[in-house]
């Protein structure tokens, strides 16, 4: 091994970093979260894309197209639009969580480098949840001007406008939180036929496109409707967005809401530890 | 392979900074054992060693052996079953963040991120471990220049090849001057231009003072590379030594391959010979072997000892019967033997 023996080598550059300031794991787990939102941003207008499309084309038929051929009342709107920013919120919180889990604890295997990071492994599943709640909450976001540019204008009141944030925040981290299980307890060859299974159910029972106590005379499947968390964000953005509208009282949506989103990263922090530690 | 001091730029002057507050072997690791949820045996059946500050250790064994398992509860992303162990001076299972933030880890599938370009995979690297802005800029430029990547720092890890790939996972576990830099199974995949600048990168860690752990199923690396050999099998540790110790210690293998040009009279039947040299104080066995390739006759003499000693007696052995040595070569035993004598079968 003449190598290492040659004076001309390269030397490697390994001075430690002598008196570190002292990153705590939090700081550790905003640079990972400054990585995902450096990601995102860079491709932010195919992000748009991809979380406007839906909604953008559910408001314009169901709200605006049905409407003007006279299928459905006017005023389904109103009933329509506060369903469908809960759908915005909680299906991009639960895609943009679960995809790149998927991916990065099988194909890519990127996240060892964050496992790696000096941060308790639950930080790395809690930054997912944030990041993929934060795009959640810009498709939420973005629903409103897609809502005056289609139906001319959306039902809006100043004084609850701090509690639509709220849930809106509260849509996107049930997402997230969904996501976090899926990602870490569906093997990756079965992630398609998952996403099948439980997308479509999620999307149509959670009470997005119509008030859950018309669903009277539909008892069981007002029962199964009650399942969904998502149920809760469209109810509850439908009381405060539409209050004349019947709706579950926005006190109950908040704290059941509350409820399955902390059983749900339960569960979900679970998964995670089992998937990122031998 | 003892490097030359080189301290040729001031990162490598100061580079004991960080441990010269701790004393102790930069990883220890006493009684440590993993059984797997549902396996019925150990992976790892107790295993203990010490990994001394600044030396490269490495493991040895057949896949499935145990070293992965090591590895993996060392970098804290398998938790042990039972036992204890420290890196650089902290319990990677009591305070797995403190163990992450002195060890780096270079893994054997790649897992650079896709998204990134080389130069930012280092510097969002240094950003978790909380190495400042300007601090990561400067050392990620001076860490490609010195991997030879400086040349493409903005094209993505899927544009480049295996050895590339190789180069910047080492370049990335470097950017934040980790006190122990696991290494697994490094060489797999590489051709032997690679594999050099790998040994050359380890060679040159090694004399900047940082502890190298590397795992292996290749003799050669493992010899070439380590100052100490840790043979595993079977989950547990069945030597530790350097190679040159363990070597020393092996009773077969030792060789004096000789051709002999036969004299005339009695001395033109090898039978012979071969039984006079048996009688030497010291020869095992000695055996004709067929070649030939070989004018004259090719005798091997397994010997006890240092085969080099016994050319001279041979020689006058082979004189007495009328005939004269024309070749010799001593065969030496190496780690593969050690590892056959130790397990009962070849690694390969």
């Amino acid at each position: 091994m003449t190598i290492a023996d040659d004076p001309t080598a390269s030397t490697v550059a390994t001075a430690p970093l002598g008196h570190l300031p002292h990153w705590g794991p939090w700081r550790t787990g905003l640079a990972i979260l400054r990585r995902d939102l450096f990601v995102t941003g860079r491709e932010f207008p195919i992000f748009l894309a991809q979380v406007i499309l839906q909604p953008l084309f559910l408001l314009f038929v169901f709200g605006k197209v049905l409407t003007a051929l006279g299928y459905t009342r006017p005023g389904y709107q109103l009933v329509l639009f506060p369903g469908l920013v809960a759908l915005a919120a909680v299906l991009t919180g639960l895609q943009s969580t679960a995809l790149p889990l998927v991916i990065e604890f099988s194909y890519s295997n990127e996240i060892e480098d964050r496992l790696l990071a000096p941060l308790p492994i639950g930080a790395v599943a809690l930054e997912k949840v944030v990041f993929g709640a934060m795009r959640a909450f810009v498709a939420a976001a973005v629903m409103f001007p897609i809502g005056v540019w289609v139906l001319g204008a959306v039902p809006w009141q100043a004084s609850t406008f701090g509690a639509v944030l709220a849930m809106v925040v509260l849509g996107s981290l049930l997402g997230s939180a969904m996501g976090l299980i899926l990602g870490t307890y569906v093997p990756p060859n079965r992630i398609n036929v998952t996403f099948a299974l439980v997308l479509t159910p999620l999307i149509f029972t959670g009470c997005s496109q119509y008030p859950w106590p018309s669903l009277r005379d539909l008892r069981w499947f007002q029962v199964v409707c009650t399942l969904n968390p998502m149920t809760y964000i469209s109810e509850g953005l439908r009381g405060l967005m539409v209050p004349h509208v019947p709706h579950i009282p926005v006190g109950v949506c908040f704290m059941v809401g509350v409820a399955y989103l902390a059983v749900l990263m339960v569960v979900g922090m679970i998964g995670f530890n089992r998937r990122a530690l031998g | 392979m003892r490097a030359a001091p080189q301290g040729t730029t001031s990162a490598t002057a100061t580079i004991h900074n960080s441990d010269s507050s701790r004393s102790g072997p930069a990883v220890e690791v006493v009684g440590l054992a993993k059984r797997y949820p549902k396996a019925t045996a150990d992976s790892l059946a107790g295993v203990s060693f010490e990994v001394e500050r600044g030396e490269v250790f490495g493991f040895l064994g057949p896949n499935g052996a145990g070293k992965s398992t090591t590895i993996g509860i060392l970098t804290t992303r398998i938790r042990p079953t039972r036992g204890r162990a420290v890196v650089a001076g902290v319990d990677v299972a009591a305070d797995p963040v403190g163990a992450r933030r002195v060890l780096g880890v270079v893994p054997q599938m790649n897992n650079l991120d896709r998204s990134l370009s080389v130069r930012q995979n280092l510097i969002f690297h240094a950003s978790y471990h909380g190495v400042p802005r300007g601090r990561r800029n400067r050392l990620a430029d001076a860490i490609l220049d010195q991997f030879g990547l400086a040349d493409r720092p903005d094209g993505r890890p899927d544009d480049f090849s295996g050895g590339q790939i190789q180069r910047m996972m080492i370049a990335r576990a470097l950017m934040h001057s980790p006190s122990v830099l696991f290494l697994d199974e490094p060489s797999t995949g590489l051709d032997p231009a690679a594999r050099l600048f790998l040994w050359d990168k380890v060679a040159e860690l090694r004399s900047a003072g940082t502890t190298v752990v590397i795992t292996t199923h290749d003799m050669d690396e493992a010899a070439t590379l380590s100052d100490r050999v840790a043979i595993i099998d079977h989950g547990t540790l069945l030597a530790l030594d350097t190679p040159a110790a363990l070597v020393r210690g092996m009773s077969a293998g030792r060789t004096l391959d000789c051709t002999v040009e036969p004299g005339a009279g009695p001395g033109a039947d090898p039978t012979g010979l071969v039984a006079a040299v048996s009688a030497i104080s010291g020869v095992s066995e000695t055996e004709q072997l067929e070649d030939p390739t070989v004018s004259g006759w090719r005798i091997r003499i397994h010997v006890e000892g240092d085969p080099a000693s016994f050319v001279a007696q041979v020689a006058q052995v082979v004189a007495a019967f009328g005939g004269s040595l024309t070749g010799v070569r001593l065969g030496e035993p190496n780690l593969e033997d050690v590892f056959i004598q130790l397990t009962g079968r070849a690694l390969r």
